[in-house]
């Protein structure tokens, strides 16, 4: 899914597992379908895009605003929810064969999984997923990696100093954190899901098993917790985004980012064109918009998010990705963990 | 039954009832009809689909599994008996704080009671998603405003607190500020309609007001005020806005938030039906022993009838009265609806107000960045106005008809239209999910199936409203119209609807009211093309942006109060209907 290029390997596991990514990475993807001035007239024509995405709502709306400036007269409705809660959408709309969805956004690469094998993706392949992201794309062009987030650990500046901070995931074991942090669930966030996938695996459930003994206040979407850290809610965030930590730092607000020693969990998160798209060719002309280097700089500048376009340059003040230990995704093994995680977390974390 | 009163029974439906309706072809017969079956389709459809996908496993094959899973999942009781014991806390503490409130503002003499009645009636229209969030803001452990003050004004450090919203005790509070308008108006009702006659004799044999209270007030308020913490118990059970906001932060689920999280992938519609049903059943249930209880003592739902209330002279004790009343409404109306205010217009919530704290941005974004908003007001506006006049008009036809017994038949219409009362707003939205995503009629994706939806679910009250608004009509005026030649319709029309302006605006408003606070079956039906205000706030919180939250709910209660105020003062229409239930 991803380019490993980028990444510091973190174990012989790991590196075996990026070779079998690069030998079907390597497969040539399908035509790429340039945007033509007919496609803009289609487009046009249809007049809206429908967005459905677990991106945060002031990142989605930016996109949105710089769509409709390129191409003015198509409008663009962003619905935001976990992506959890999107996947939960798609398949409430999908039962009643309803389709309202042009663009979907997951922040849990499963989903796309099943929504290709169920058969509601459309295979499109824009210019730059074509030249860009062989090795971030599905290998038969139904979707591509948008863009990229960690889970990190989160602090407030003006309660805990960075030499007192937690620097691992065990260190917030400390029983001087109880009742002091705050983290996402997996049942509505697909980057919490997707977190918790890689935690369990790499840490193993007893590591959040002890976590659920600190009186954790869970929130919903991964978005939350850096605002509640901000807010000084509490001081420490567990699991969250690294994306709304740098836009918060990065507006003044009292929040820092660390990089746990055991590795960061990576969240890719994919985006595709609906085989039913009510609005194929806003669609269309949408997702290749995704994948420009402008947008993929926006999304790094204003959304503070990882991009794997190599166009797109990193934002100075904020840690480069090839310098940061990172625990590896792997969206196949999530689809069959699925039932388990959630039954687990339930277990533990009681809800 | 003997065999006589069989056959004088049969002799009665078959013959008079048959021959006249036979003889003159009466239309109202034909749209009584209709309405019977739509009031079946309303109720019966959702709850049949809910009945079969509990009773079937995955495969749909009949099966109890789901019950099973139900009684012996762990995960499943817990929130139960969470629900449970929160819903008992509810309905005992809104009613020991109301009934009192209800006396001060119904029996006392105390200054200011009007504008008392009309604060508690703004919290009626507070939906309790956002009071839930409001609080949030408020009473959160560290951020919140109340723990900001108190570690302030006291000299302690970071993370001490004095309240938090976040747990059970918390989930009981926030429920209860806003159980306790519907229970307040309740009693205050009633107090309003118990005549003075008994309490004044009292009085000039020489009771004291404290005895007259105890032996003749509370005796003949006391099926009111059961009513009252009934509907409060029941209203807790069922909600989903308050748990769903604050129930995850603390960690544990209610049923309704587990039925909700039922829907997450890999959905379990079935047991989220199986799930449903005890709601249905303790629901049930309630209201036959709530029935039980009150028997034949009648005037709780018995309207008109305002004989002069005698009211207790408090003297100085009046202005303390009111400091009480204002003080318990700072919990539902005034300190909420600042940390809103506040919220609206603050860059950092925890920090105090200040000129550099203040911001438009949150304004600005809701209104033109954020581009759910326009097509979210236009929905819920018309998704309320249609709701509302349809749902005033289908409880108008069946109130006439349960009124006057127009039909053979119109118990069962009047049941049917109180029935969706046992129906908790989750539970319909699932039945509803499931009915209406299968053949024939796809409904679930259009504004239908929304608007079936508030109409099935605020009817029992716009009902219950013109019932007792027909109470107070004449029989006699209609029937010289009928007398006159005027059809049963041109009677209903010429005669009746004029005398009953005030119920039908009250009905209205009540429906109206009802849609733009409903969150419950919301959640379950929309769609990104119908989308509604609640659900949008919704969404907005679970990915913690309480600016935008606070714009979008204060333009939320803006306009509801601005079109109840305009619906009360249209010309020729009588005013003091708002939100009384």
């Amino acid at each position: 899914m991803r380019d490993w290029r980028q990444h510091r390997p973190a174990s012989l596991a790991f590196a075996a597992a990026l070779s079998a990514f690069v030998s079907c990475g390597a497969s040539a993807l399908p035509q790429a379908i340039p945007v033509t001035p007919d496609l803009v007239e289609a487009a046009r024509k249809e007049g809206k895009v429908s967005f459905y995405t677990s991106v945060d709502v002031e990142v989605a709306e930016k996109v949105a605003a710089a769509f409709k400036a390129k191409y003015p007269g198509v409008d663009v409705l962003v619905e935001r929810a976990g992506s959890e809660r999107v996947f939960q959408r798609v398949e409430q709309e999908r039962l009643a064969n309803i389709n309202n969805a042009d663009v979907v956004n997951s922040s849990d690469a499963a989903h796309y999984i099943i929504w290709q094998r169920e058969g509601l993706l459309a295979p499109y392949v824009p210019e730059d997923v074509a030249a860009y992201y062989q090795n971030n794309a599905d290998p038969e062009g139904y979707y591509a990696t948008w863009r990229a987030t960690l889970s990190p650990i989160g602090y407030n500046t003006k309660y805990v100093k960075r030499a007192d901070a937690p620097k691992s995931f065990a260190d917030l074991l400390n029983p001087k954190w109880k009742g002091m942090m705050v983290k996402g669930h997996p049942g509505y966030s697909g980057t919490i899901l997707t977190a918790t996938f890689e935690i369990s695996r790499d840490l193993g459930w007893d590591y959040l098993q002890k976590l659920a003994q600190q009186k954790v206040m869970q929130v919903q979407s991964s978005t939350e917790p850096p605002k509640k850290v901000a807010l000084g809610e509490r001081p420490i965030m567990a699991d969250g985004n690294e994306y709304n930590l740098f836009t918060l730092k990065e507006a003044g607000q009292p929040v820092d980012v660390i990089y746990p020693t055991e590795g960061t969990p990576f969240i890719a998160s994919p985006s595709a064109v609906m085989a039913k798209a009510p609005h194929p060719n806003a669609a269309r002309l949408f997702q290749s918009f995704l994948f420009t280097p402008e947008t993929q700089q926006l999304l790094i500048d204003v959304g503070g998010l990882r991009s794997l376009h190599p166009k797109a340059q990193e934002h100075a003040g904020r840690t480069p990705l090839n310098e940061i230990k990172l625990m590896r995704d792997d969206p196949a093994a999530v689809v069959d963990k699925v039932d388990e995680i959630k039954a687990n977390y339930a277990k533990y974390f009681g809800t | 039954m003997s065999a006589e009163g069989l056959s004088a029974a049969a002799a009665r439906l078959s013959r008079a009832p048959r021959a006249r309706r036979l003889g003159r072809l009466d239309p109202s017969a034909f749209v009584f009809a209709i309405c019977a079956l739509i009031l079946l389709g309303l109720v019966g459809l959702p709850l049949f689909w809910l009945a079969v996908s509990a009773l079937t496993d995955k495969a749909g094959r009949p099966s109890l599994v789901n019950f099973e899973r139900l009684f012996t999942d762990p995960t499943l009781l817990a929130p139960l008996r969470i629900s449970l014991i929160v819903a008992s806390c509810v309905g005992s503490i809104s009613t020991l704080v109301a009934a009192p409130i209800a006396w001060i503002v119904a029996r006392s003499d105390m200054p200011g009671r009007g504008l008392i009645r009309v604060l508690i009636t703004a919290s009626f229209v507070t939906p309790p998603f956002l009071g839930a969030i409001a609080w949030e803001v408020l009473a959160a452990p560290n951020s919140g405003l109340i723990n900001v003050w108190y570690r302030a004004l006291n000299d302690l450090p970071p993370f001490v607190h004095f309240v938090d919203i976040y747990s059970i005790e918390g989930l009981i509070f926030v429920d209860c500020c806003y159980a306790f308008p519907f229970v307040f108006v309740l009693i205050a009702n009633a107090l309003d309609r118990i005549p003075a006659d008994m309490e004044d004799a009292a009085a000039v044999l020489g009771a004291p007001a404290w005895r007259i209270i105890a032996t003749i007030t509370l005796p003949l308020a006391l099926p009111a005020i059961l009513a009252g913490a009934l509907i409060a118990f029941l209203r807790s059970l069922t909600l989903f806005g308050t748990p769903a906001i604050l129930a995850l932060p603390a960690g544990f689920h209610t049923i309704t938030t587990k039925i909700w999280s039922l829907f997450q992938y890999p959905p379990n519609p079935g047991l989220a039906a199986a799930a449903s049903l005890p709601l249905l059943a303790a629901t049930v249930v309630l209201l036959k022993a709530q029935s039980w209880i009150l028997g034949r003592r009648g005037y709780v739902v018995l309207g008109g009838r305002a004989g002069s209330t005698r009211r207790v002279e408090l003297g100085h004790w009046g202005w303390a009265a009111l400091g009480l009343c204002l003080f318990v409404l700072c919990f539902p109306v005034f300190l909420p609806y600042f940390a809103l205010v506040k919220g609206a217009l603050t860059k950092t919530l925890a920090e105090p107000l200040s000129v550099e704290n203040l911001t438009l941005r949150h304004v600005r974004f809701v209104f033109f960045e954020f581009s759910p908003t326009r097509l979210a007001l236009r929905n819920t506006l018309l998704f309320a106005f249609v709701s509302a006049t349809l749902g005033t008009a289908l409880a108008l036809v069946v109130s006439y008809v349960a009124n006057r017994k127009a039909v053979f038949g119109h118990s069962v219409l009047g049941f049917l239209a109180t029935a969706p009362i046992a129906v908790p707003g989750i539970v319909l939205g699932v039945g509803m999910f499931i009915a209406y995503t299968r053949g024939p009629v796809v409904l679930y994706g259009t504004m239908w199936v929304m608007i079936i939806a508030y109409v099935t679910i605020e009817l029992p009250g716009a009902y219950q409203q013109l019932k007792s608004a027909f109470t107070g009509v004449a029989h006699e005026l209609e029937e010289a119209g009928r007398v006159l030649g005027a059809g049963r319709v041109r009677t209903l029309r010429d005669i009746t609807a004029p005398l009953l302006r005030t119920g039908v605006i009250t009905a209205w408003c009540f429906i109206f009211i009802g849609v733009m606070r409903e969150l419950s079956a919301a959640i379950m039906l929309f769609t990104a093309e119908t989308k509604v205000l609640p659900v949008v706030i919704y969404d907005l919180n679970e990915s913690g942006d309480l600016g935008a939250i606070s714009v979008l709910g204060l333009m939320l209660l803006l306009v509801t109060l601005a079109i109840t105020f305009v619906a009360n003062r249209l010309p020729g229409f009588g005013a003091s209907a708002t939100g009384t239930k």
